[in-house]
């Protein structure tokens, strides 16, 4: 069991990682999100693996070790925080720089993905049609 | 204690002039010189004390675990140059009256001139290590402000900056020597420090400390080869290099070699290292300053060459020499003071520097060519000076010396030659600037200067008289103190006096000024020989050394912060993998000695999910709602996990943040490009990421193989013993989160509110692109409020609310509690948004995310201030039974106040992220100023 346990980390970090070092911001945040799923996993498992034994008192009963699962519990939450931030300051970065590349410069296939829309940029539809989706 | 205000009044008196700028010139003058001048007098009025060895102190604790403390006493050595800044510097004050012109602004120059007299002040008078550091690095920076005084002129700055970066340089030496003192000795008092000599000098960092000690003080006090900033200083005002470049800041350097001199010296490698640099400065000020044509430039060599004679004493293993040093310092600070004022008196009456312009100045200033005589005549050793006397001393000891071994007979040899230089240039400044024929082409004919402009002048000859005709009498007590710092086993008997009789440091005086007669007269053939040298600006020389070494950096920095975030997370990767490698290099194996358990089919299938969910991510990264689609596999199954491995509470947080998640995304999603072009990763590239993702991912998966074979020691023990009795709780975790441990609890919302706001602050006035098609051209669809979808949302409110109060009221017993129960609720309220719409949401309860945020964060911390009205720590928890018919038994915590300021914080961030984040495509969009669009 461990040994599975350490390997799905392993796989899961290699993949986040992956997705880390790409120049999109969404696969970036993808990987931050994967990674957050590794971390706390590896958090988690500081404390053993146990089957059944959850860390609520009663009587004469074996317990999990519950201060990883105390610290990782507030990790999911932070985690949240985090990727959201990081989400809106890809899309803030698309409004302000025109793209959704980390380092702020375009590829030629980004301005191929937006070339169907030309004409519609910074036009919000419900100033348009008065609230009317198109 | 009196002595405090020695230090804080002319901190003070800073201020004074700034406050009367616009006053008349000499009401400035004496508004500035009043609270120095009542300093001096509380210094004054303290020698009796310290001449009887009892010596006044002050100390306050200040950082009391670092061995900070504001501490200052007075014992000799801090007296004598106490009163050579405070007493110096009053002459400057009035001196400085009549030498600025009207253009130049007076507040500005006497604030500075004070901050550098307090910085001065703070270095001799300090008692610890930090502290006279702090001041001392305070008398380069005010130095700086003074050098640069006219800042329009670019031989001032560049002056100011080369002093400042090589003294600067110098006390960061000083800084790491002062804290090696202070971790070998155990303690930065600097009482205690002297009283550790054995300590120091057994210890086996005492090279690298006495070395970094002596290159503070070497760069400070201007010696062979860190020189070359004096003389560009002297484009100071004249003032300025009286008072710092000849009498106090230059000086601060041999003072820090005399505070140490009972701890650090008495050591061959202090002896060798302290006298060669001391004669090397020597003789090479004193032959430099003999071809200078500057007026200022000859007297800043000559006091690179005193400097040099004052270390060369310090530097030399006989008794007296330390006494002579001391002596000398006096003696050198008087005559220089005056000769600075008197060159600055002919600068300002004729309009000059230049001695190959100035010629004959006697017939129209011989009152203030009187004064220049006699202190050159002190500074060239010339009896019935006080000059004289030191030098003798010099030359006695410089005969019984043995610092060198057999080499010990060259130092008296080229003393006299540095005194012969000496009195040469000496003669050259007198000849030359009164004698010599006619002024060639000044700017104006010169005159006498204003009376008081002389006087400062005038006492400094007359103490260098005094001195050099009653020395016993007058210093000999100072001196007497002085040693008793230097040698605090006791000082050898001495007697200064004008006539010893005839002997060999009288020979070699008759030597030196026959010498240096000689070589005055052979000048032109002398000063032909320079000339054939190449001129070298150790301004420009520095300044290039600068720019290259700033361009170096510059390519370092580009190098490493390029601006790409790729680039910042490679560095980033790789330093952790490097951090994470090394230690699993040196573990032996992977495998500990804990027993594995067995693997059952659930956990293989979880395992095998999360594999495939996590590949496929990467692998359909660029169709981004597939991509979704498995990211969110992947974070359901790891919520899975956690209810596998016994951890309700993860398992429930995993899950409703999951769904948190994925509104988020598929939100963002609708401003992201939707095609994500793959062409432009080179295979190169691929290769070389796939790499460091394997290599990362094989060492944390080693890393948590490792852990989990290994036994651990926990600290929960504790926890699970003290839940119930303690905290008022049987769901463990929950009570680490709202009792044990909430004080990080605290800090942890804290975090969540100011993503929020910062996503708030984000998304205002954002002015985005709005597609209004999918990417196959498929227009979104019409019906953005389905019906069912509005009822059955409706309905499910109420539902849903009553859950997430369930949770949170069973949290503290059974999984549950604030966060669970805020994740629960706010995802009920934004499922109303995405039904119902931002519009209908604001008119049936217009929710004010922020004021959630602001009460919850509020209600936790008063919660925990709660515990200070019965006198117990913050967050101190409180709980008890009560008992209500119907309800029956039930509990009271305040952990269950603290839990609901983390429900309410949880509800206002969430909400906050994903309802401002939806309200983009809407007119409730935020906005920069705060007004709906």
């Amino acid at each position: 069991m461990e040994l599975v346990y350490s390997v799905t980390v392993g796989i899961m970090v290699t993949c986040s990682v992956f997705l880390m070092l790409r120049g999109h911001t969404f696969a970036i945040v993808m990987g931050l999100t994967l990674m957050s799923y590794a971390v706390n996993l590896f958090l988690f498992a500081s404390g053993g693996l146990v089957l059944n034994q959850p860390a609520i008192l009663a009587e004469g009963a074996e317990y999990s070790d519950p201060l990883p699962q105390a610290l990782v519990l507030t990790a999911i939450v932070i985690g949240f925080a985090m990727t959201a931030f990081a989400l809106i300051l890809a899309i803030r970065a698309r409004a302000d720089l025109g793209n959704d590349q980390v380092d702020g410069k375009a590829t030629s296939s980004d301005i191929l993905a937006d070339k169907d829309h030309e004409g519609q940029l910074r036009q919000h539809p419900d100033k348009a049609t008065g609230g009317k989706h198109k | 204690m009196d002595l405090i205000w020695v230090p804080l009044l002319p901190l003070f008196g800073a201020l004074v002039p700034l406050i009367l700028g616009r006053y008349p010139r000499s009401m400035l003058a004496l508004g500035t010189a009043l609270l120095p001048a009542v300093a001096l007098g509380i210094v004054i009025s303290l020698i009796p004390d310290v001449l009887a060895g009892e010596y006044p102190s002050f100390s306050a604790e200040w950082v009391p675990l670092l061995s900070l403390q504001v501490s200052f006493f007075l014992d000799g050595l801090g007296l004598m140059f106490t009163l050579l800044i405070l007493g110096i510097g009053l002459l400057v004050i009035l001196y400085a009256r009549y030498y600025l012109s009207p253009q130049d602004d007076a507040g500005r120059f006497y604030a500075s001139l004070l901050l550098f007299m307090t910085a001065m002040l703070g270095v001799v008078l300090s008692a610890n290590l930090i502290q006279l550091w702090f001041f001392w690095e305070l008398t380069s920076v005010s130095s700086f402000l003074l050098i640069s005084f006219w800042s329009h002129r670019s031989d001032a700055r560049k002056g100011a900056r080369m002093a400042m970066t090589i003294t600067g340089a110098g006390g960061l030496a000083l800084l790491a020597g002062l804290i090696l003192i202070g971790e070998v000795v155990g303690s930065y008092d600097l009482r205690t420090v002297l009283a550790s000599g054995k300590l120091l000098a057994d210890s086996a960092l005492y090279p690298v400390i006495m070395i970094l000690v002596l290159l503070g003080a070497f760069t400070k006090s201007a010696q062979f080869p860190f020189h070359s900033w004096l003389p560009q200083a002297m484009a100071a005002p004249t003032p300025v290099s009286s008072y710092l470049h000849s009498a106090t800041m230059v000086k601060a350097g041999i003072f820090l070699m005399a505070r140490f001199y009972p701890v650090l010296s008495h050591t061959e490698l202090w002896f060798a290292v302290v006298s060669l640099v001391g004669l090397t400065t020597l003789l090479v000020g004193a032959y430099t300053a003999l071809f200078k044509h500057d007026l200022k430039g000859l007297l800043a060599y000559s006091t690179i060459s005193h400097l040099g004679l004052i270390t060369l004493l310090l530097g030399l293993d006989t008794q007296l020499a330390s006494i002579a040093a001391m002596f000398h310092v006096i003696n050198h600070a008087v005559f220089k003071a005056s000769l600075f004022m008197a060159a600055g008196i002919i600068d300002h009456e004729s309009g000059s520097r230049d001695m190959r312009k100035l010629n004959g100045l006697f017939r129209y200033m011989p009152y203030t060519a009187t004064l220049a005589m006699v202190a050159a005549s002190s500074m060239a050793g010339v009896p019935l000076l006080n000059g004289f006397l030191s030098k003798e001393m010099l030359f006695a000891e410089a005969l019984h010396q043995e610092t060198l071994g057999s080499l010990s007979w060259l130092i008296p040899l080229l003393v006299t030659i540095g005194g012969a230089l000496a009195v040469a240039y000496s003669l050259r400044f007198v000849h030359d600037v009164f004698f010599n024929g006619e002024p060639v082409g000044l700017p104006k004919t010169p005159h006498e200067p204003p009376v008081f402009m002389r006087v400062p002048v005038e006492i400094l000859v007359v103490i260098c008289l005094l001195v050099g005709i009653f020395p016993q009498f007058i210093v000999g007590d100072l001196l007497m103190a002085v040693g008793a710092s230097l040698m605090p086993a006791g000082v050898p008997e001495f007697s200064i006096s004008i006539w010893h009789g005839f002997n060999m440091p009288l020979l070699m005086s008759l030597l030196a000024v026959s010498g240096g007669v000689a070589l005055y007269t052979q000048r032109k053939s002398m000063f032909a020989f320079q000339s054939r040298f190449a001129e070298v600006d150790p301004k420009l020389a520095f300044e290039q050394g600068m720019q290259q070494l700033v361009e170096r950096a510059v390519r370092i920095q580009n190098w490493l912060d390029n601006g790409s975030f790729q680039r910042y997370s490679l560095w980033l990767i790789l330093t952790a993998g490097f951090a994470l490698g090394y230690p699993l290099i040196h573990m032996a194996e992977a495998r500990g000695r804990l027993a594995v358990t067995e693997l059952d089919l659930v956990s293989l299938g979880g395992a095998l999910l999360l594999i495939v969910g996590s590949v496929a991510t990467v692998l359909l990264s660029h169709q981004r709602l597939l991509a979704l689609v498995t990211v969110s596999v992947v974070g359901l199954v790891v919520s899975m996990a956690f209810a596998w491995f016994s951890a309700p509470d993860l398992a429930l947080t995993q899950l409703s943040v999951e769904v948190a998640t994925i509104i988020l995304f598929l939100l963002a999603l609708y401003f992201l490009p939707q095609k994500i072009g793959l062409n432009h990763l080179s295979p190169g590239r691929i290769v070389r990421d796939l790499g460091i993702a394997t290599a990362s991912g094989a060492l944390v998966g080693t890393l948590t193989y490792a852990m989990l074979t290994r036994p651990v020691e926990t600290i929960s023990d504790f926890f699970t013993a003290n839940a119930k009795t303690g905290g008022g709780g049987t769901n463990v975790v929950n009570v680490i989160l709202v009792d044990f441990r909430g004080f990080d609890t605290f800090g942890e919302i804290t975090v969540l509110a100011i993503a929020a706001i910062g996503i708030y602050k984000l998304l205002a006035g954002v002015r985005l692109f709005v597609p209004s098609s999918d990417m196959d051209g498929r227009p979104w669809s019409e019906d953005r409020h389905p019906v069912m979808l509005m009822q059955i949302s409706q309905s499910l409110l109420p539902l849903a609310l009553l859950v997430s109060a369930y949770i949170f009221l069973r949290g503290h017993n059974m999984p549950g509690g604030g966060f669970i129960a805020g994740l629960i609720t706010a995802i009920a309220l934004i499922q109303q948004y995405i039904a119902n719409g931002v519009y209908w949401m604001r008119v049936h309860g217009d929710l004010k995310f922020q004021w959630f945020i602001v009460s919850g964060l509020m209600i936790a911390f008063l919660s925990g201030v709660g515990s200070w009205a019965f006198e117990r720590p913050f967050l101190t928890s409180w709980f008890d039974y009560f008992y209500l018919p119907l309800v029956g038994k039930f509990e009271l915590a305040s952990a269950m106040a603290f839990d609901l300021g983390v429900y309410l914080t949880v509800i206002g961030a969430t909400l906050s992220i994903l309802a401002n984040l939806g309200k983009l495509t809407t007119a409730e969009r935020p906005t920069r100023t705060g007004e709906k669009a």
